[in-house]
Formats: structure tokens, sequence, C-alpha cells
């Protein structure tokens, strides 16, 4: 299908497509990589009336790095964070996931912040951000307003950033040698949305773990270093407290099982990879 | 700042295959239409229109991206390669003569777009495996061939476009 009609407007920096989006609020949407979007346009689940390109926003595309993260900037592709020379030691978990954001031919169009933008309860990059604990820094009129990912992530598609705001960039806190981090997924094929999708860090004390594509948005759990028996129980517990669901793809009763099966292979490969 | 409205016609020119090209889009026009419908390069199929069969893949500035998945205003005053650019005249590139030696294709609809994202990773990757290959190839959806002989094709261009270039550090 193709896109319904709308005005369409290449603002030349940030502060003034934040201006705009203010304006316009609810009937204006970012345009960024576009490859959730334009899908949405082209089957007409998003009616618009403005889109605002920032597509090609100088100001907004870097990655820069601080005593305790790595800021990515609004309009940064997947493939350029995928390409960041620092990425498996800074941020090794994000390194084990972004081969999985979809393909080579949508990375590089798709923006970090679009995928967080876009919340799809089983996309891979706001699981990471969820479980790395990291935040979002979104800007309306000027303000920032930091918020915890974990928090960010309201429902199906839904986010805590109103309508007049915009995502200015994401904030994933770095790694370090000590931590060990696992990803896996299960998808129809490789690129797919994942049926399950299983995040982990592991530190000396305790581990997170993380599983995207069960229920409306990523969830998270703080455990201790589990093994054996005991680690088996906290996933099959796990597993049962979450409201799984059924969709076409998959039962919610074959989502909790990959969260058990899955869960534990990924919690090992965490573990093992932590010096 | 100018509002591009939503039901006029907007001059959109760019470089396409190297030649300077002109044409008018209404905001919603995708590229893929543009291209096809505007100016006449049918080359670029048109298949699923949300980013997930491959058929549309082109080079933009040299990458590959979804053309169902861009605006054909977004795109003004950029560079794009399209299949009609891969070979010089009536000599095809090492990657086409390999897709015809080895069958790589045999309705032809999602070839277009497979050859435009091997043609850009084989030059950025001409050390590539068949396993990075396979996982390049997860991008496009071929439901005549299997993909073996799609494979094979790419194997050995990847081969003939390394001992080109061996060749020229030699000169």
């Amino acid at each position: 299908m193709k896109p319904p009609p709308f005005d369409y407007v290449r603002p030349a920096s940030f502060a003034e497509a934040a201006s705009i989006i203010g304006e316009h609020g609810a009937n204006a949407r970012i345009l960024a990589g576009g490859q959730s979007l334009v899908a949405m346009l082209n089957m007409r689940v998003a009616r618009p009336q403005l889109l605002v390109d920032i597509s090609r926003l100088d100001d907004a595309n870097y990655i820069r790095v601080s005593h305790d993260d790595v800021a990515v900037g609004c309009t940064t592709s997947q493939r350029d964070l995928e390409h960041w020379p620092s990425l498996a030691a800074d941020l090794p978990l994000v390194a084990r996931a972004l081969p999985w954001v979809g393909h080579e031919q949508t990375r590089s169009s798709g923006t970090v912040c679009g995928s967080i933008a876009h919340a799809d309860p089983s996309s891979e990059l706001p699981l990471c951000l969820s479980v790395m604990n990291g935040s979002v820094v979104v800007s309306s009129h000027g303000e920032r307003r930091v918020m915890p990912a974990r928090s960010f992530f309201t429902g199906m598609l839904q986010t805590a950033c109103a309508d007049h705001e915009v995502i200015e960039e994401v904030r994933f806190p770095r790694g370090d040698a000590t931590v060990g981090s696992g990803f896996r997924e299960v998808a129809m094929r490789h690129g797919d949305f994942a049926i399950v999708a299983i995040a982990v860090m592991a530190r000396g004390d305790g581990l997170t773990i993380g599983v995207g594509g069960a229920t409306d948005r990523p969830e998270t759990c703080d455990w201790p270093v589990l093994e054996g028996s005991a680690l088996t129980d906290a996933l099959n517990d796990w597993a049962w407290s979450l409201d799984c669901q059924d969709d076409l793809h998959a039962t919610a009763s074959y989502r909790r099982k990959l969260i058990r099966s899955l869960g534990k292979l990924t919690i090992e490969e965490a573990l093992q990879c932590r010096s | 700042m100018q509002v591009l409205k939503s039901a006029a016609k907007h001059q959109v020119s760019i470089t396409l295959n190297g030649v300077r090209r002109s044409g008018f889009a209404e905001p919603r026009t995708l590229l893929t239409d543009f291209l096809r419908h505007e100016l006449g390069a049918t080359g670029t199929h048109v298949g699923c229109e949300h980013g997930v069969c491959g058929a549309c893949t082109i080079q933009l500035d040299g990458v590959p991206v979804r053309a169902c998945l861009k605006l054909a205003v977004q795109v003004d005053g950029r560079d794009i390669k399209t299949v009609e650019g891969l070979a010089s005249g009536s000599q095809m590139s090492a990657l086409q003569l390999a897709f015809r030696k080895h069958h790589a294709l045999q309705c032809g609809f999602c070839t277009a777009g497979i050859l435009m994202s091997l043609d850009a990773f084989l030059a950025a990757t001409p050390g590539a495996s068949e396993q990075q290959i396979r996982e390049m190839l997860s991008g496009h959806l071929c439901r005549c061939t299997g993909y073996t002989g799609i494979v094979d094709a790419a194997v050995e261009a990847a081969a003939a476009i390394r001992s080109t270039s061996s060749q020229a550090v030699k000169v």
C-alpha cells in the first residue's frame, strides 16, 4: 500500500525539529530512519498530518563517550553504532544484540533512538537498554527530561515520551571486563521480530536478565548469581509470573518454554564471558 | 525551512546511476514509485512495501537501503544506484556474470534487490565468507531458488573481485 497524504518538512537543526514537534504535538511525527514509521505509513496504521524529517541532521548524529555512559544521538543509525570501534569494549551487550536487529539493509537507515521510540515489545535495543539500566533523554521547548529505560516503555508501541516531546539521545551505561553479557533470540528467520529474546548481564554479585517478545514491553529481573536447580526454578517462576501472550507466531506456553531454555543458555553464556 | 504541502508535487533531483535526473513527487510518494513511474527506471522491483522482502533494495550514497521505506522528497540531491547501473554498456559486471553462470535466479523478481545488496557488500567485504554472505542475504526473500545458486554466484563473484583488485594493485 501507499502512505496517506501528509505535509513534509526538513528542519536544519535538532532545536528546530523539537520546536515543530512542540507546536504540532500528536499531529506531527519525527521521521528518522523510517524503518518502522514508513512501513506503518504504507500500511496506513500511522496517519500524521506532518512529517518532520531529521534524517540528515548532523548535530544529532553522534556517539559520545563520558565517564559513565555512551550517549547515542537521535539520528545515529544502527549501522553506525554497529561499526563504532569501541562497541565491543564499552557496550558488549549491544555488540551482541545489534546483528539481530533487522537486516544489514535496514540497519543502514534504522536509528538506535528510533527503535527505542517505536518500542516494539520484541525489538532488541529497548530490551538491551532496559537490562543495562540505561536512560532516554527527551526534549521539549528547550527543556530536557532524563527517564530511566525501565519506566520508559509503557506498553505495546507505547512510551513515556509525550506528544510534544522528542527523543534527543539514549544513554547506555558503559560496561567493563568484570561484567559478562549474553544475548540470544528465537525468530522465524534471522532478522525477523523475536518470538522471545533474552539479554543477560552478569556481575560478580548478581545478574540481570531481560526478556523481549514475551509481553507488551521488555521485562527485567535482578537476581543473585544462580546455578543448577535454583536457576531452573527461578526461570520457571519468572516465566509464569509474566503475562506471556499468544499470537500468530507462537503460544504463551511456547514463550514460557523459551524463557526457561533460552534463559538458561544465555545466563551461562554471560557467566562464562565474565572475567 | 519550507513545508512541502501534501497536495502539491515538488521537484526532486537525484543522481541516478551517474546521470542527473529530476522529477516531481508528492511528499507521500515512495522512492520506489518515483524511480519507476516518474523516472521510468523499472529495474527496481516493488514487493511487500514494508521493508521485509528486499526486492526494492537500492544503493543510497553507496549504502544498500529499502527504496520502499524512503520518500522521494527525502533523497533530493543524493546519489542513487539501481540495477540499471551495474553493467557498463553491454558488459555485465562480474556479479551479474556469476548470477547467469550459476542460475542464481528463476523468476527474477528478487534479483535486482539482491544484486544491489551484494554489489555494495562485496565491494566493502571482498574477503566475505559463505557464512557472512548468507547472513547478508537474510535481508532478501527468494521463493524460487532455495538460495544455493545465489550463494554460489556470490562466492564466485567475491573471488573474481578479489583477483581484479589484487591485479590492480600489482599494476
